[in-house]
This record gives structure tokens, sequence and C-alpha cells, in this order.
């Protein structure tokens, strides 16, 4: 009996996620035992013809990181969807888009122009910008096209299931093999990892009282944090409480806040929303004057409550920005 | 969850309210779209749904039709949420799987395009077709009523509230800030239209609530804060101090020419000032409770201490006590006491204030001796006021021999009041009557219009003219001292465009009596911040509904009478003092309230314990379990705002009636109609 | 779209406060635009910002949100949650190219049916000038990027066995990566 096939992709991302399989470590070898890693673009040297030349839905699994922003990905995406019986989308940037997705916030053209023409770090005198086609001695090549949104990967084709984090965690990442492999399957559309916030792991939850009352936010650069105090009881905008636990608390045990990187729970639609609701509510200030000097310690609500979700939040985009690669 | 999926069948309403709502939406078309929606079953439009016919048509069409929802567009839920909630319950359903939509206050009442009502009617009643398939059966929680009753402020309202409530065999505390209850009705002499003696008919009611079994009368108190909720109110009341042992004080008032002051010296506020007082006093001869006060600004035993209120100086040869003896009834160490009372329902009879009449600077008064408030002629044609009824002017020796009265002073004003005062007519007649008892003077109305519409009014005002008892149509410009001619040297000269005759006259009189209107207390704000309840516009406190509703307000177990809820004479005080009265027994006889069950709870597999909503609770319903590392809600605390549910920041808190699922769905349905 | 624009505003009323004023506004037949939807909740501090952004991008070119004046909230103090949330959330919607106006905390006591009438009034004139929000157009307007691609491989794969001609042209066409 031949092993299963598995497939790992990378969009647009940093490539952390890769890490985590790697990180797998021993475990990576067990999984490879029961394998058939048919698409590794990372570690082994596949082609798409041979992805595309097998037949639908022989690959069982596609574990696919990444935003989704160029036309290749795109292309990509539905062809994996087309051949893996079950499409997962691992990591941050394709389950919520991920920190591409800020990029969500600007026009295409303005990307374009700082990366191609004012990125001071530039040597590209000519300006010279990516083309979708040229010719070039006889030879048509093809680049892909750089979309104007950034998009989760269920924001074009269907996910069966999601494995969050930046990047996930290998627990998880075994967890969801195991289930893969042993068939115990969770509802289709379940996100792989449990449905509590983070401060339900989070070492520092006893310390936080019963009655805070912000008078001020501090950055994490501002202000030396107490290893053990709760962040929001030092004024520290803290995602955990709006962020899905799974991680084992990995950042707030490295002394630094959660920035919500797994995401919402299940019953939240948008997660930007409601860590604004639950911080705000809790300011000590009555009056606006005195509520805006307290926010002004949240500079950048969008990078602050969306640094992970922004593709998958409730706009999306911001939404005066239009299709054609100009902008507001 | 284990709960079968049952399949959503909703039976949708739309009410003409007669023309109310027909007139404006068209009530047919609404029906026949949202006939077209996903789940509805069947709908109707109907001339009257809150009629039997239109409940029984509910109830008929659940059977028949195995319908497990309901909608109905009619009015505002504030009015007949409940009934139609019944009509569901008695078809068989849970009246939770109901809702309502508001398409007359919020759509035909406000709106003059036919096609854009309608398309607004669509829409609403598309969120209520979207919204109710989430609805989930729910069961009101029963909140036993304790059957005692605060009623806050002694005037004729609370008198009349707190008897009829003891009289049935419950529990009053009634509470009056004065020394002496009795409010305004008290300093009155005569009452219209019937010239009764105001004395006479309050006095015995005042006495029979200082003797009240089932009365506890608190004067000289205020309340300060209110707990609680429906039919289980803490209330607390600070009882400021008389200096006076209340148990010890047996009424028999010797203290009072014992005091070191020979003659009373102080201005007397019972009397509006017209009179004098000691430092030890009693407000009026029957006041209630007999029992009199000694005020620490004016009695030689105090000084000022260092923080500006009086401290015992003990400088005093205190031949009060002397004179009390062994009943050793003064206590100049009393302090303000806090106490706390529990009670199931509360009776708000505060009252009013007059305006201040030097609001009104043309006519003078605080300028010119002789320009008198109405209030002050109460009490100046009062046998048992500062003259013994003897009506002299501020001189204490000449009687006048001309007398005009100005209407509306502060009503009917857009500088001052808008509203009329609605007592100002008529007792300007009654002193023009009694002034002219008194003194045989020519009395003179300046009036803008003459409103008499109560009983025997209108009659009251045919026997003043009769009487020869002048009227004079017009806004008075002034009250001038300046002469122009011989005969108005002395005079005030009351300045006013007669509006019948056309042209502006100047009269001289000897005195002028300024009708200062009603307007709310100074501190209604803060009673009725206190209370939970509204107030119009104009500072008077609301009613839940001016027919329906009218000594309710929009807290429940609050009820409101007499002129605090807006100006009204004596028979319509007292009216609506018996009716607050019936409301209060009505709810203590049932026994208890349901509660609506819009109380929020927290799902504890869910629940992360990050704490945010712990603090934002005003009631402290939300609890930390250490043991679980949870939240969660005392059901019995929580009032149901969702404040806490909006802010969770893991949506791990539900309200019930408005869950996230209900209102996402009420919010996609509004805007699905094009 | 053929039929002609009108502002669609949605709002969030208090049930104690603003709810009633505009019960109030009914009573008193005073007139005023019918472009708003209340939805009705206990408390402004229950309004959850999800809402006013699901509103937004389910069509509400407006969110108007009412609840009781400062120090009279029925539950004490709903309100000052509701305008802490209001004042970051606004600044938020800026930064994702949002008008300010198009999101209006008004406090409107329920007495107040007449500022029901002009708050109304006002801001649909305001969003009447402001044109339409026009979310759920956007996002489709969005997804046409993709849609034109599965369009294109649907087309470029309906011809043969699919498998040989993707290939032979995926075989001419040299590829950014891999």
């Amino acid at each position: 009996m031949s092993k299963p096939k598995v497939a790992f992709y990378w969009c647009a991302s940093c490539g952390g996620c890769e890490e985590t399989v790697v990180d797998l470590a021993e475990d990576i070898l067990g999984v490879v035992e029961k394998v058939d890693i048919c698409l590794w673009p990372v570690a082994m040297d596949f082609k798409y013809k041979d992805i595309e030349a097998m037949a639908d839905k022989s690959i069982v699994a596609t574990l696919l990181n990444g935003a989704i922003r160029t036309s290749e990905q795109e292309e990509l995406a539905v062809l994996l969807r087309r051949k893996s019986q079950y499409l997962i989308a691992y990591g941050a940037c394709a389950q919520l888009g991920g920190i591409p997705a800020l990029a969500n916030q600007f026009p295409r053209e303005q990307i374009l122009r700082f990366n191609y023409e004012e990125c001071p770090a530039l040597d590209n005198p000519g300006k010279v910008r990516p083309q979708v086609s040229l010719q070039d001695n006889g030879r048509n090549p093809h680049l892909p096209e750089f979309r104007n949104v950034v998009r989760t990967l269920d924001q074009v084709v269907d996910v069966d299931y999601y494995i969050p984090g930046c990047p996930p965690t290998p627990a998880l990442t075994r967890a969801a093999f195991d289930a893969l492999l042993s068939g115990n399957l969770p509802p289709k559309g379940s996100v792989i990892a449990p449905d509590v916030a983070l401060c339900d792991e989070c070492d520092r939850k006893a310390t936080k009282p019963t009655n805070v009352a912000f008078t001020e936010f501090v950055r994490p650069h501002q202000k030396l944090a107490d290893p053990e105090l709760c962040f929001l009881a030092q004024g520290m905008v803290c995602m955990g409480p709006a962020t899905r636990s799974g991680c084992g608390a990995a950042c707030t045990s490295g002394n630094m806040p959660c920035t919500g990187c797994f995401g919402p729970t299940s019953r939240v639609r948008d997660q930007g929303a409601k860590i604004l609701s639950s911080l705000c509510a809790n300011i000590e200030a009555k009056d606006e004057a005195g509520i805006n000097e307290t926010l002004r310690g949240i500079p950048d609500p969008v990078g602050t409550f969306y640094r992970y979700g922004l593709a998958k939040s409730l706009l999306r985009r911001r939404v005066d920005l239009n299709m054609t690669g100009g902008g507001h | 969850m284990a709960k079968q999926e049952q399949e959503v069948r909703i039976g949708f309403y739309v009410c003409h309210c007669g023309t109310n709502i027909a007139a404006m939406v068209d009530c047919p078309e609404v029906a026949q779209f949202v006939g077209t929606l996903p789940g509805v079953v069947l709908s109707k439009d109907y001339k009257y749904m809150c009629s039997d016919p239109g409940q029984e048509l509910i109830q008929q069409d659940i059977r028949e039709h195995r319908l497990n929802r309901v909608v109905v567009a009619s009015c505002s839920p504030l009015l007949h949420e409940p009934t139609f909630r019944s009509a569901t319950e008695k078809g068989g359903l849970n009246q939770f799987y109901f809702h309502m939509v508001n398409i007359r206050e919020h759509d035909s009442w406000v709106h003059t395009d036919r096609a854009e009502a309608t398309s607004k009617a669509k829409a609403l009643a598309q969120a209520a077709v979207h919204r109710v398939a989430h609805h989930k059966p729910l069961e009101t929680k029963r909140v036993s009523i304790n059957p005692t009753t605060l009623v806050v402020g002694a005037g004729i309202a609370g008198i009349h509230a707190a008897m009829t409530i003891a009289n049935s065999g419950k529990k009053v505390i009634l509470v009056e800030r004065e020394p002496t209850i009795g409010g305004h009705m008290a300093k009155f002499d005569k009452t219209f239209p019937t010239l009764d003696c105001a004395a006479c008919i309050l006095t015995p009611k005042m006495s029979d609530v200082g003797s009240h079994e089932n009365i506890q009368v608190l004067s000289y108190s205020e309340v300060t804060k209110v707990d609680g909720f429906v039919g289980n109110y803490t209330v607390t009341v600070k009882r400021k101090p008389r200096y006076i042992d209340e148990e010890a004080c047996i009424g028999c008032q010797d203290c009072i020419p014992a005091c070191v002051f020979k003659q009373p010296k102080f201005a007397d506020e019972f009397n509006e000032g017209l009179g004098k007082r000691r430092p030890v006093y009693i407000p009026f001869p029957q006041a209630t409770p007999q029992i009199v006060a000694i005020d620490p600004n004016t009695c030689l035993n105090f000084k000022k201490g260092e923080d500006g209120g009086r401290v015992v100086s003990d400088k005093c040869k205190k031949t009060c006590v002397e004179a009390c003896g062994d009943k050793n009834a003064i206590d100049f160490t009393q302090v303000e006491r806090i106490e706390e009372y529990e009670v199931g329902s509360v009776i708000v009879a505060t009252g009013f204030q007059t305006f201040d009449a030097r609001r009104a600077p043309a006519y003078g008064y605080g300028r010119f001796p002789n320009v008198y408030t109405s209030l002050e002629i109460e009490r100046l044609v009062n046998a048992s006021g500062p003259t013994g009824g003897h009506v002299v002017m501020r001189d204490g020796k000449s009687e006048p021999r001309s007398v005009g009265i100005i209407h509306c002073v502060g009503s009917r004003d857009k500088k001052t009041n808008v509203w009329c005062s609605r007592v100002c007519c008529m007792y300007s007649m009654k002193l023009a009557h009694l002034l002219k008892e008194h003194t045989g003077a020519e009395i003179y109305n300046f009036y803008i219009d003459v409103r008499t519409p109560g009983k025997g009014y209108e009659e009251f005002y045919n026997k003043l003219l009769d009487e020869g008892v002048h009227f004079i149509r017009g806004r008075v410009g002034e009250v001038t001292d300046w002469a122009m001619t011989p005969d108005e040297e002395g005079k005030l000269v009351i300045r006013v465009e007669d509006t019948l005759a056309g042209y502006v006259r100047r009269i001289p009189v000897d005195m002028v009596v300024l009708a200062t209107g009603l307007e709310p207390q100074q501190d209604a704000q803060d009673v009725r911040r206190m209370f939970n309840m509204s107030c119009g516009s104009e500072g008077f406190f609301l009613e839940r509904h001016p027919k329906l509703a009218p000594v309710n307000t929009f807290n429940d177990g609050i009820y409101i009478a007499g002129a605090c809820q807006g100006p009204k004479d004596i028979p319509d005080t007292v009216a609506q003092a018996g009716a607050a009265a019936a409301e209060v027994l009505a709810l203590i006889d049932k026994g208890f309230v349901e509660q609506e069950p819009n109380t929020a709870f927290i799902l504890e597999d869910e629940c992360s314990g990050c704490k945010s909503c712990i603090p934002l609770c005003p009631y402290t319903a939300i609890l930390f379990d250490e043991g679980k590392g949870r939240a969660y809600i005392n059901e019995a605390l929580c009032k149901g705002c969702g404040t806490c549910v909006g802010s969770c920041p893991s949506g791990s808190i539900v309200q019930n009636l408005f869950d996230d699922e209900e209102i996402f769905s009420e919010i996609e349905g509004v805007l699905a109609y094009e | 779209m053929s039929k002609e624009w009108k502002p669609r505003l949605v709002a969030f009323f208090c049930n104690w406060c603003t709810y009633t004023a505009a019960d109030l506004a009914g009573v008193s037949r005073l007139k005023y635009a019918p472009n708003v939807r209340v939805i009705r909740l206990m408390c402004s501090g229950r309004i959850d910002p999800q809402f006013i952004l699901e509103a937004l991008t389910k069509g509400a070119d407006g969110v108007l949100i009412g609840g009781c004046h400062p120090n009279d909230c029925h539950y004490v103090e709903g309100n000052y949650k509701m305008l802490r949330r209001f004042q970051l959330l606004k600044r938020m919607l800026g930064d994702m190219g949002i008008e300010p106006e198009r999101v209006r905390l008004e406090w409107i006591s329920a007495a107040e049916g007449e500022k029901v009438r002009r708050v109304v009034n006002e801001m649909t004139e305001q969003i009447a000038n402001l044109g339409p929000l026009g979310m759920p157009g956007r996002f489709a307007e969005w997804d046409r990027e993709v849609e034109s691609l599965a369009a294109q491989i649907e087309a470029r794969e309906g011809g043969g066995c699919g498998c040989g001609s993707s290939g032979a042209e995926t075989a001419e066409k040299e590829v950014a990566h891999v």
C-alpha cells in the first residue's frame, strides 16, 4: 500500500511556518515515515507540472502557509485545492492574512513605488519594476501579477481546516497530523487549537486584578515589563484575552505581550473590534479629553489590533483604496 | 449541544392600527413581501392586532399552521410587547419566540412618503424575521415583592398615597425633608373652588399619618441612595439632626417660650419669612410630628466649626433644657444618622417649587416692598399666619385699598418657563376673593387667558366676576413706582396693554401679587438619577406613558404622584396619589414580578478567565471563581444591560434576548431589503 | 445600479433613553428622513464595535449610536463604556479610510424626541453629501481580481483532458520561483 501523499506549499510568508515543520525535529521522521511528501518547495525539488499531472484528490492533505497576494499563489491554491482531499490553511498568514495583510492599508502603487523606487536601501537607478511578461532574446518569461488585495487562503479557495499561529507550534502541527492520519477529524472549518482565549494558559493570569482601570497604555519598548505581572495590569496592550490559546503562552512567557497571531475564538467575527471594545471599556476616564489622553498610548490601532488579522477582519482592507493600482 | 434543530416556521402579522399605520405604510404589500422570505409560513395584515380577535388570530395560527415563531409589526414594543408575548404563549409557544417590529412610532408616524415608509417597514420586518429564527425559549424569573413601600415627600400626594397603602394593612415609610409633613398645602389658607379651609382638610390627615400604626414618618430626613430593583430596594436615608430626641419629646413645646431669645427674631421659613421664630421652634401649630426642632444656625449653643458647619459651643444658658426638665428630650450632641430601609416599591411625590419672582425683574419683587408672591399672600390671609389673617402691607399697619394680581409669572414665557402652571388662574381668583373679603379692596387680575378647566372652576370664575373683581386681559409690561400723575404718587403702577380695550393702561395699586408658576424642585435631577427615572424636557419626572401608565416610570416599582410629574391642582394630585397607591398595592398583592430574562451568562468552558468583564459591571454581578479560573455571573444581580457581553474579548458572554447572533442577523436583515 | 441611491443608516438605540425618545418623536408626529433603521438594545454599553463594523460591511452608509446622557445611564455607566470604545473606533475607522461622519454617537434622553429628528436629518444629509460607502460593492469589486483567474483556469483546462493541455502550456512558461 502506498503511503498517503502530503504537500507543503508557501505563499506570501516569511518561511517561519516551514521552520515549524522542521522544528518537529525527531517527529518529522515519524511523519516522513508515514507519508509521502509530494511537494515541499523549501526543502525538496518538485515541479508544478508533477502536481498538475496527479489525479484530482490524490493528495491527502496540503498544508499551505502564507497569504495570497500574487496570481501565482492564487493559481497554486486553486491547483492544490483540486488535487487535495484536505486543504489546510497553515499559520496566521494563510488563516488570517498575517503580517503581509497589513499591506491592505496601502495602495498597490504605493507599495511598488516604495519597493522599486524610493526605498533607501535600493539600488535600482532605472526604476525597473517587475513586468507580468516580457520578450527577452526570443524567450517569453512570465512573472506572477502582484494583486491589489492581500487575501487569506479561504478568500480564494475552500479550506477544510486551519492551524493557527505565527508560526504554528510543533505540538499543534503534530496534533493535526495525528488527526489526519488517524482519520479522527474535527468538523470541517475547525481551527485546530483550543477555543478559549490565551489567558487560560498564561502563567500571569493569577496576577491580573479584578479592578483594572486603564489610565495609560504603554508599548513594550517604552517600559521594562515586570516579568510576572499581567501585561494589562501594567498598561501594556496584550491581545491575549481576544486571542485563541494553544501556543503555550510562548510570548508572555518570554516577557512579551501577546500580539494576537492565533486569531479570534470561534465566537468572534472581528478580533480587533473585540479587543478594542474590552480595552476601551476599561479605561478609567469618563470624559472625551481624558479618554483620548489615555488612548494616546495606542497610536496605531489597526497595526496593534489587526497585526495578523486584517485580511480576515470585517473591513478586510482600507476601504477607500481602488483597484487600479492608485489609491487615496 | 443536544438541541434538535427544528425547522423554523414563522408567522408574520402587520397591523394597520386603524389608519395610524395603514395610512402611511402599504400593509398588504409588506405582508406580501414578508410572505416570500425563507422560513415565513404565513404572512397577514390585520386592522388591529392588539385587539382580542387579533390576538386570537395569532393563537389560532400557531395551532393550525404549527408556527414556532411569531413576528408582529405594529407599534412600539414598549407598548404592546407584553400583549403579543402573551398571545404567543397562549398559542402554546414559549413567549420569547416572539419579536416585535415598530412601524408606527418609528415609521408611519414620522415619515411623509408612503413608498419610503413602506420600504422601511419591509426592511424592519425582514430584520425581525431573520432575528426571530435565532430566538431561544426562555423562562421569566419571579422575584418576590417586599410589601413595605417607601413614599418620598409628604405633601398632600405623599400623605394620601401613604394613607391609602397603610389603610390596606401594608407598611409605609414616609420620608419628608422638612421638620413637618404637609408640604405646600399646609401653607394654603383656602382651597379653590370650594373655598374650604386647607388646614381643615389636611391637618386631620396629617395627624392620622403621624399616628398610623403602619406608617413610619421620617421627617427632617432625605433619601440619599437607592439600590436594588423592583420588589427589593434598599434605600439609604439621611436623618438630619434636629437636636431633639424624637422618642423623648412629648410635644409640649415648653422649650419654645423658655428660649433665651425672649422675642422670636429669625425669619420663619414656614411663613415665607413674613413672620419670626426662635431658634427652637415648631413650623406651625398642627405640625406633624409634634416635635420641635433646633436650628443650629441661630441657636446660641452652636458656633461655626472649622469645616464651616455648626458645632456645639455650650455657651448658652440652655434655658430650653431646663424647661424640658426630666424629659431630657433636647440633645445638642445629636449628629446626622444614616439609616437603611428595605422596601419593595417607591412612590416619589417630591412636589414642586414656585418660580422665583426675582427672575421676572420687571415686576419689582424684592425691589418694591409691597410686591408679594402668591405664597406670601396665602400666609397673610391665613388665620394662623404671621398676622393672624389680618392683611397688612410690609409696614405692618396699612391695609391695601387696591391690589393687582399678575397672572402667569414665570409661566407661558419663552424667557422663563414655557408651560402653563395650571393652578395659577384658579388660585389667583381664590386670592382675589379672599383679599376682597378681608380688606374690601379693589382687585385687578391681569391675565393672558383665564384657564378654568375643572369641576366647578368656570362657575368660580363667574362668581368672581359677579363679586366685582376686575379682569384685565394683557400681559403686564412692568410694575413701577414712577408716578406720572398725582393719584399715582406713593402707589405701585402696573403698566399693561389692555388687549380687549386696545390701549396701554397704567393701574395704580397699593399691593401687587405675583401669581408665580410651578417648576421642578431644585434637586429634581438628583432625585431622578437616584431613582433611575427620566425627566421631560421641562424637568418634571416622566411617566412611562401619559395615558396607559401615567403614574409608572421607566423603572419598575418606582411610581410618581403629584406635582413632581407636572403642575397640577390638589384634586388631580390626590387622584394621582391614589392611582400610584393602587399600582403599589397591585404589585404587593400579586406578590411577585416576572423579570425580563435578558440577563447575561458566561460560557464556562469558553471563558479564559481574563477578568476584563469584572470591573465593567456596575452591580458587581460578575465574580471570579478562583478554583475554576473562570468568571461567572450572579444572575440575581444582573440587570441585563449587556455591557460585559459587548466587551468580552473572546465572545464568551451571552445575553439572553440580545445574543450576538440575534443582533447580527437583525443587522443583516435590516440591510437586506434594498 | 439603476435605482437611485439613498443613504441607509443603521441606528443602535438604548432602550431607556434614545429608543424611547424615538417613540416620543413618533407620538409627537415629528417628521424626519426615512433612511434610518433602528435596532434596539438595552444599553449603549451593549453595542459591540463588531455590530458597527458588521452594519458597515453589510451595506450601511452610516451608523448612529444613541445612548443616555452622561450621568443618566439606566445601568449607571454603560454609556461611558460606549463613549470610550467610540473614541478609539472613530480613529481606527479613519485609519481604514472611513469618513468620521459615517459613525456618530449622540446622547439623546427620553424627552428629546426633537433631537432624534434633528440628528437623523442632519446625518442623512451629511451622508447624502458623502455618497455611498457601498462596502458590499467594494468587496465584490475586490473579489473580481480572483474570479478572473478562476475563469482563466477553467477556460484553459476546459479545452483538453486537463493535465495534458495545462502541462503543455506551463512547459513554455518560466515561473519566478521553484
